[in-house]
């Protein structure tokens, strides 16, 4: 299975992590629930150790698309928020000013 | 309601799934493709160019903000040596304020810095996939059906759209921590705006308001009175009030 940790870069990880993976991501969405930013970013630094200690990193010009995708560590509460509502936290294209 | 990162595959996969609809001619879609991740390869370089800019003026900023609590800091002295408790409270009391930004901003540039480095990193990246694309797409035109190809084309246009987004999405916080670094020196210069002792005298102004609000009243009342022990040799933090011994 291929995991994006955006800001970072893919890693290719192990099917049998993936279960570890969902379990670390329902902390995540409890600490978001909780509005507890501190839980937040323990479990997203969770899940991102846990991609980086069993993964291989893929080649730069792998043109491979990720099977799952883990947001940045220190992701704001509110920015949390903003992915579970889908209010466009990612943009369409680049921005430049 | 998945979790966060479920929910971000999905937010992905709908994103790129669209992408893949629109290919009906292979060989112009990759071409078009390819001329498309050029283009946006250009914004993200911009984008980027911003964050460094910005990033640049807030050092500026930064060095006069520190003069600032200097000044503030001699003002406290001569108010003192002048024996006027009242505006030498004034000043350390708005050099806390000035203070207490200036770290903020430190700690958010240290963040900034780190997400600046991820940047480069992810345009690296992103300029290797679009390479490998261009090579690709000429293998994908001349060995494979028109079937086949789409199959080939969609895999690596999603591949590439994904780091153009994670990359647009870097760029876009970074973007963000600068600003909120840039209202917060924006602050400050609020606060020093009057600047000159003189006018701290008058009451009720907007500053004394936002001043009122922080409460360091006992981190000043420590600093006027070791200002006073260095200034007089008197001592007795706690008694400030009725000690001009000398």
């Amino acid at each position: 299975m291929i995991v994006r940790l955006l800001g970072e870069g893919q890693f290719r990880v192990d099917d049998a992590l993936i279960g570890r993976l969902n379990e670390l991501d329902a902390e995540v969405e409890k600490a978001v629930a909780a509005g507890d930013e501190r839980a937040l970013w323990t479990g997203l630094q969770a899940l991102a150790d846990a991609v980086r200690e069993s993964g291989v990193k893929l080649a730069d010009d792998d043109l491979s698309p990720s099977d799952a995708v883990i947001p940045p560590e220190d992701l704001s509460l509110e920015e949390a928020q903003e992915l579970l509502q889908d209010e466009g936290f990612i943009p369409d294209v680049p921005v430049a000013s | 309601m998945p979790g966060l990162m479920a929910r971000l595959s999905l937010i992905f996969k709908a994103k790129f799934s669209k992408a893949l609809d629109r290919a009906e001619n292979p060989n112009e879609t990759l071409d078009y493709s390819y001329e498309e991740q050029l283009r946006q390869l250009q914004n993200v370089k911009r984008g980027i160019a911003d964050v460094t800019t910005a990033k640049k003026r807030l050092e500026l900023q930064y060095t006069s903000m520190q003069q600032q609590v200097d000044k503030l800091d001699g003002q406290a002295r001569d108010a003192l040596k002048a024996n006027r408790e009242d505006l030498a409270r004034e000043a350390l009391t708005r050099k806390a304020a000035v203070q207490g930004q200036l770290d903020g901003i430190m700690q958010q540039g240290q963040q900034l810095e780190a997400q600046q480095s991820k940047l480069v990193e992810g345009e690296r990246t992103l300029q290797a996939k679009v390479e490998a694309f261009r090579t690709q797409k000429e293998v994908i035109k001349a060995q494979y059906s028109a079937a086949e190809a789409q199959v080939r084309i969609g895999e690596a246009a999603t591949g590439i759209g994904e780091q153009m987004a994670d990359v647009g999405l870097a760029v876009q916080r970074a973007k963000d921590k600068t600003e909120q670094m840039q209202a917060r020196a924006n602050a400050i210069d609020e606060l020093t705006a009057s600047g000159a002792l003189t006018d701290l005298t008058s009451s009720g102004d907007d500053i004394d308001r936002q001043l009122a609000q922080i409460s360091q009243g006992g981190q000043v009342d420590d600093e006027l009175a070791k200002m006073k022990a260095e200034l007089g040799g008197g001592d007795a933090p706690k008694a400030i009030e009725g000690e001009e011994a000398k």
